[in-house]
């Protein structure tokens, strides 16, 4: 009788922690409302999406969030014009043509890419990179929107590499053989069957790789400049929707218009990175059918 | 004379293994060069000294004892939190859930979890836990915030290495009369014990580099003392380095690449550790 309670005990315990993540999507997703949506008590929603100044703490404060997602919109894309090419062929590379030894080290050298922090990467982003920028472009400062990009790429591009492995590895072994039969080059297969089958997993390795790279906060802020204006060119100081919030939060009035527009920055924000996990979702799932 | 079509083709062939071999090394060159540089630089730096004396003259010289300290309390914290929750959300996923709506919602909440910017899990630590729980600028809040950070990467871990348990171990426990509890406990857990310890340091060196969740929920700017309690702020390793590299001007560059060799020997040792782990449990394992 005992052990049958206790089983029981046991068993809802276990299905209620399994709950536990839910709650915290429901969690996050109601303080950010309650805590965002606060701003339009006083600032119309027009003024803050439509926006085109961030002047918080001036007199009186202009909430626009247009500079800052423009700002998050350039530094991402740079990043992914950089990261994706380069990341596609590196996964062919390491899933096709690399073997023993190679293939080992050319891995371990993506992963230890990953683990590094970001405030590192940010650090070494200010200590080296924006130096060589400044020096190259002849600019007044090296903290700009490429510089951003760059450092963003190298954190986009371990996510990349590994998920178009997984969706390379998964083509049928019967495709290459196929192709290889009828003669083709080992690059005709790769570049006309292979690639062309992966693409649903491709896509999504691509989707996390923005979604890790627009949620990226503390190298972005350390080596964008922060300059909150619509960027006209990627080689001028930017600030990203995430620097906004890291930088401004520890100075914002807790209950102020200030604090509450920037819960309405993190309610954007979420929605983003939802929107393209589901996508990402969406295509892995389309890969398995 | 032209070439043959098949000629012609190994020779593009050539010239894209060529050309997918140098994007590789773009991606790894990088890596090398940052931990190279870092380590240079950095290691000259790190003396006994600096690693258990108090920051002084406004963290310009001294050490970041408090800053190492606080970081690792941060993490064992976290670990604390996050580890029962997720090895219970691993095993009801694997073990008693069906595939219904609810347990399709759990997999969605998980996946929407690890693609959260680490930034709004700051905002939502600073919501939840600082101000509406009240428990202030402090070790727990940021602990409790991280704890959910790394929530997803313990559980698809833990999923996976009870996954990797032979259906027989099941099987055979239950046919012994074995509950289903006491099978999952006997039977199943402690072959997954490595798998979950892997997931489990991966999800700590994520915790101990990460700076974004812990800037409003225990970051201290400067604080030359240890922290009292869970209740207290603390100082850490990774938002040490974000302010003497961005809000303290004319500080030595040593003390910058010292403490940023020492995140990262810390940050790496413990992706190292989970990487020699699960590749001997694999050589290990035998069935």
């Amino acid at each position: 009788m005992w052990q049958r309670w206790r089983e029981r005990f046991i068993e809802k315990t276990i299905a209620a922690s399994g709950m536990f993540s839910i709650i915290v999507v429901i969690l996050i997703f109601l303080f950010l409302l309650k805590e965002g949506l606060a701003l339009f008590r006083t600032v119309p929603m027009t003024d803050f999406l439509g926006g085109d100044r961030w002047y918080p703490i001036s007199e009186p404060p202009r909430f626009g969030v247009l500079p800052l997602i423009l700002g998050s919109c350039v530094v991402t894309l740079g990043a992914i014009v950089l990261a994706v090419p380069v990341s596609i062929a590196s996964a062919l590379f390491i899933s096709e043509i690399a073997a023993g030894w190679a293939k080992d080290a050319l891995k371990t050298g993506i992963e230890l890419l990953a683990a590094i922090p970001s405030v590192v990467l940010g650090f070494l982003g200010m200590a080296v990179l924006a130096p060589w920028i400044k020096y190259l472009f002849q600019l007044p400062t090296g903290l700009t929107a490429l510089t951003g990009s760059i450092i963003l790429a190298l954190m986009a591009m371990p996510t990349i590499v590994s998920i178009t492995e997984d969706a390379l590895a998964a083509v049928p072994r019967g495709y290459r053989e196929a192709a290889l039969a009828l003669g083709a080059t080992r690059w005709q297969m790769m570049s006309r069957v292979l690639l062309p089958a992966a693409r649903p997993g491709i896509l999504a390795a691509v989707m996390l790789g923005i979604g890790r790279v627009i949620g990226e906060t503390m190298a972005v802020m350390m080596v964008t400049g922060n300059a909150a204006v619509i960027p006209r060119s990627v080689l001028q100081p930017v600030r990203t929707m995430t620097a906004t919030i890291a930088a401004e939060m520890g100075e914002a009035v807790r209950g102020s218009d200030h604090y509450f527009a920037l819960f309405a920055i993190g309610i954007v924000l979420f929605a983003i990175s939802f929107l393209l996990n589901a996508a990402a979702d969406l295509f892995l799932h389309q890969e398995r059918h | 004379m032209a070439r043959p079509a098949w000629q012609r083709a190994l020779g593009v062939q050539r010239v894209a293994f060529v050309l997918l071999f140098l994007s590789t090394l773009l991606i790894v060159i990088p890596a090398v060069a940052i931990i190279g540089t870092i380590t240079v630089r950095g290691m000259g730096a790190v003396s006994w000294e600096f690693l258990t004396t108090m920051p002084t003259k406004g963290m310009r010289a001294g050490g970041i004892f408090p800053a190492i300290v606080g970081t690792l309390e941060l993490v064992s914290l976290t670990v604390v939190f996050a580890l029962p929750i997720g090895i219970a959300t691993a095993i009801y996923l694997t073990e008693y859930a069906t595939d219904n709506w609810l347990t399709r919602l759990v997999r969605l909440a998980i996946v929407n979890l690890s693609g959260v910017p680490s930034v709004v899990y700051g905002l939502f630590g600073l919501g939840l836990f600082v101000m509406f729980l009240g428990f202030g600028t402090s070790l727990l809040a940021g602990a409790l915030t991280l704890a959910i950070m790394i929530l997803p990467v313990i559980i698809t871990a833990s999923e996976e290495a009870l996954r990797s348990v032979p259906k027989s171990f099941r099987e055979i426990s239950l046919s012994l009369g074995a509950s289903h509890w006491q099978t999952v406990r006997h039977a199943v857990l402690p072959f997954a014990i490595p798998g979950i310890m892997t997931g489990t340091i991966l999800g700590i060196g994520r915790a101990a580099g990460e700076t974004a969740p812990i800037l409003f929920t225990v970051a201290a700017f400067y604080l030359p003392r240890l922290p009292d309690s869970i209740f207290d702020q603390a100082m850490a390793l990774p938002y040490h380095l974000y302010v003497i590299s961005t809000q303290i001007p004319n500080i030595p560059a040593s003390q910058r690449y010292g403490t940023a060799f020492v995140l990262l020997v810390l940050v790496l040792s413990l992706n190292l550790a989970a990487v020699i782990l699960r590749a001997r449990f694999r050589r290990r394992r035998q069935w």
